[in-house]
């Protein structure tokens, strides 16, 4: 900065030679090695271009010698992901059901697995929230068709339900009667035992005067799967009738058009293929622990 | 118009090397004292210990970046209370702003980390090579004999091993440090933490080496903020012009009694580590050091002359002072309304940070209704509300933690598994339980639309409750 030739004078500075109406301009240069650097970041710069994917073309860019890509980082980057969790996932595929929530590791980690593999896979039909649709069960509730224990989940996940094509040895398998549409009730009967249902869940009926004769046409048509008191079997998924949960609704018309034409709600099997063990049961517990979990016998 | 007759100016210069020559003094002392205090602290801190119990690291001062934590003594920051780490940085601005319009560039010359490690490293440099004309002389012999070589290689390498202990000492606020050294001399520490240390040790190397002076005229903003922020009361350093001028030597016969005290002996510009002429006036590459006033006033001691032809002066000074008047007395300069006003603003800051951290509450819950679905009905027709409740234990040992709720008769708490309302919150962890309150059928909340309620964590082991004020939603039909 100092100089002995340099006088604080202003008239010996050197200058650029520029000179604008008797202004003049002053060299204050910058240094070299301000120079250097950017030279060197040229220099860079044309290594960059060659090293890595840079200059466009038609439909594509130019690859880069080192052959990097974004698509092929996010692969590596999902392929580590696995390696890392393939310790965990195997302690998930083996462990007893029943002692996944007592590790409070493999707690954590099925609880935040499931809940991923529930938004990707099942929340399409029960919602993203789990609390189901018409037609589609709520898994918030403490109602279950087909059992609501770990392993009851469990099996419904892998084997999905009135799903004929799986081949696994037990298929949750059943199909109510169309009573009206095949003609098994006549409308009068279906009317009676209809308002006889509604009085099961303690429900106005439509026409109270109909409810004991429907109470007989339910002992004959009815009990084999819902049970003679109403409250349903779970063995053949038999919803039961006598709670404050309907599947598809509770009302007359709703229950008329259930007897009349009947249900057969399907899921897919999420074993096999789709879903692997660690993952179903990840699922499983997450499902679980939505707060109508029941605790295994 | 552009005279074309004059061959065109080199748009780039070399830089001119510096050699600051040794000084001795007051202000040399006390950057000494900052110096060994600043980088004292800088390496050791790391190395402290500090005990907070079988599950908390012991390290005095820790940035667990990967836990989401700091540590500082008996100070642990949570990143929901990063606030405090804001209000610091507020107040080492206002911090800046106080001390600039008191005494100038009084950061650049005393405390900032680039003019500490020159120093440091130019006092390794004298230390190997000798004074600034011994060191001259090195520079300007071409031949690179073998003293040469020795003494820059010697330099070099002291220059490097500072630069690894600075690059080192920073990944150690990072994670546990005795591990950490161990890994790193074993081979076994992370990649980040090798390239850390690797770029800063480059960086301190070439920066405290090579570039120096060229960081804070080229490189740093700094000059051109701080000098918004003085004004004529500001204290900084200058050349009292209108006692020293005319400069001259002092030689018999030659008119010396027409001359300013200055004697032209550039004791001023051969100390100063910026390479400038303070004489020139204030300027932008002049970080206030004050290395130029012991320089002087050891001048003015061997001629006889009163000390103080460079010192510390304000602007506003300068008119009293060419006038023959005595110039105001210090205090006057810096109590002045803005300097208070910045004193204020700093303290105000400062005191709410203490309050705000002593009245921190010990354990905290957060509750999240969950709002999809709003509800839920059970199979004996009651009304179920789901909430995500999150429980802070800030203590070094699993606590048991007890919910309970208030401000409804009807409404009940159960907790997603646990048989009780008791929770095992693992130590220092935000812990997630999905809590469940339930209306029984036909009960008013049940069927309202909303009902406030409040929910309530006690710690068991010392009494301390926390409460969250959240609401219940009854089937809206």
């Amino acid at each position: 900065m100092s100089d002995n030739n340099k006088k604080n004078d202003d008239l010996d500075y050197e200058t650029t030679g520029h000179s604008w109406d008797g202004i003049q301009e002053y060299n204050k240069p910058l240094p070299k090695w301000w120079l250097m650097v950017f030279y060197a970041c040229i220099i860079w710069g044309v290594g960059y271009s060659i090293a890595f994917p840079a200059w466009p073309g038609i439909k594509t860019a130019t690859a880069g010698l080192l052959g990097w890509s974004t698509r092929g980082n996010v692969e590596q980057a999902i392929k580590d992901h696995e390696a890392e969790l393939a310790p965990i996932n195997e302690r998930l595929a083996s462990v007893e059901l029943t002692a996944i929530t007592s590790d409070p590791e493999l707690n954590t980690y099925a609880l935040n697995a499931g809940a991923a593999v529930f938004r990707t896979w099942c929340a399409q039909c029960h919602g993203s929230g789990a609390a189901g649709a018409k037609g589609y069960p709520n898994l918030l509730d403490d109602d279950w068709l087909w059992g609501g224990t770990i392993e009851d989940i469990h099996y419904t996940v892998t084997a999905g339900i009135r799903n004929e094509d799986t081949d696994v040895d037990y298929i949750r398998q059943s199909a109510m009667p169309a009573f009206g549409r095949d003609e098994l009730l006549s409308d009068e009967e279906i009317n009676q035992v209809v308002n006889f249902v509604m009085t099961l869940s303690g429900e106005e009926p439509q026409n109270a005067s109909l409810v004991e004769a429907g109470a007989e046409v339910f002992d004959i048509n009815c009990a084999s799967c819902h049970g003679a008191d109403g409250t349903g079997d779970r063995f053949q998924g038999a919803p039961n009738l006598t709670d404050a949960i309907w599947l598809y609704g509770g009302d007359f018309n709703t229950l008329h058009d259930t007897v009349f034409n009947a249900r057969y709600g399907i899921m897919p099997p999420m074993g096999g293929a789709d879903l692997s063990e660690a993952e179903i049961r990840a699922v499983a517990t997450y499902v679980h622990g939505l707060g109508g979990g029941e605790a295994s016998e | 118009m552009a005279d074309t007759e004059t061959p065109a100016p080199s748009l780039y210069e070399a830089r001119e090397p510096i050699f600051p020559r040794r000084v001795s003094g007051k202000f040399r002392n006390l950057k000494w004292v900052l110096m060994a205090v600043m980088l004292g602290i800088y390496y050791i801190t790391p190395w402290l210990r500090w005990d907070r119990g079988p599950e908390l690291p012991d390290q005095a001062v820790l940035l667990d970046l990967a836990g989401r934590r700091f540590f500082f003594f008996m100070i642990e920051i949570w990143p929901h209370e990063f606030y405090f780490v804001a209000g610091l940085l507020v107040m080492a601005g206002l911090g800046l702003f106080l001390f600039t319009s008191a005494l100038g560039r009084v950061w650049c010359g005393y405390a900032c980390p680039q003019t500490v490690w020159t120093d440091l490293f130019i006092l390794v440099e004298r230390w190997i090579e000798g004074d600034r004309n011994a060191r001259l002389r090195l520079h300007r012999q071409k031949k690179w004999d073998f003293r040469k070589l020795r003494l820059r290689i010697t330099k070099w390498v002291a220059w490097f091993l500072i630069a690894l202990a600075t690059g080192g000492a920073w990944v150690f606020y990072f994670t546990d440090a005795p591990t950490l050294l161990h890994n790193l001399v074993t081979g076994q520490a992370h990649a980040v933490a090798y390239t850390t240390i690797l770029i800063l040790t480059a960086t301190t190397f070439a920066f405290g080496g090579f570039a120096r002076e060229q960081i804070c005229i080229y490189a740093c903003p700094w000059p051109r903020i701080q000098a918004a922020m003085m004004d004529e009361d500001t204290l900084t350093v200058g050349y009292r012009d209108w006692r020293g001028e005319p400069r001259g030597k002092h030689r018999k016969g030659e008119g010396a009694d027409q001359l300013g005290d200055c004697i032209d002996c550039r004791a001023c510009v051969n100390v100063c580590p910026m390479g400038i002429d303070i004489r020139d006036g204030q300027q932008l590459a002049c970080i206030t050091c004050a290395l130029c006033i012991d320089a002087c006033d050891d001048v003015m001691e061997k001629i006889g002359k009163p000390r103080g032809l460079i010192d510390y002066l304000a602007l506003s000074d300068e008119d009293r002072e060419r006038g023959g008047s005595t110039p105001r007395p210090v205090w006057k300069h810096v109590f002045r309304p803005r300097v208070i006003l910045y004193t204020a603003l700093w303290s105000l800051v400062g005191i709410g940070l203490v309050f705000a951290l002593f009245m921190r509450p010990e354990i905290e819950m957060t509750v999240a209704p969950v709002r999809n679905p709003t509800f839920v009905v059970l199979s004996d027709g009651s009304i179920r509300n789901t909430y995500d409740v999150r429980l802070l234990n800030k203590h070094g040992e699993a606590r048991p933690f007890e919910l309970s709720l208030t401000g409804s008769d009807n409404l009940s708490l159960s907790l997603e598994g646990e048989d009780d309302m008791v929770v095992d919150v693992p130590a220092n962890e935000t812990y997630l339980q999905r809590v469940y309150v339930t209306a029984p059928k036909g009960t008013e909340e049940a069927q309202d639309e909303r009902t406030s309620f409040s929910l309530w964590v006690e710690d068991l082991t010392n009494g301390t409750k926390a409460e969250n004020d959240t609401v219940f939603n009854g089937r809206d039909n």
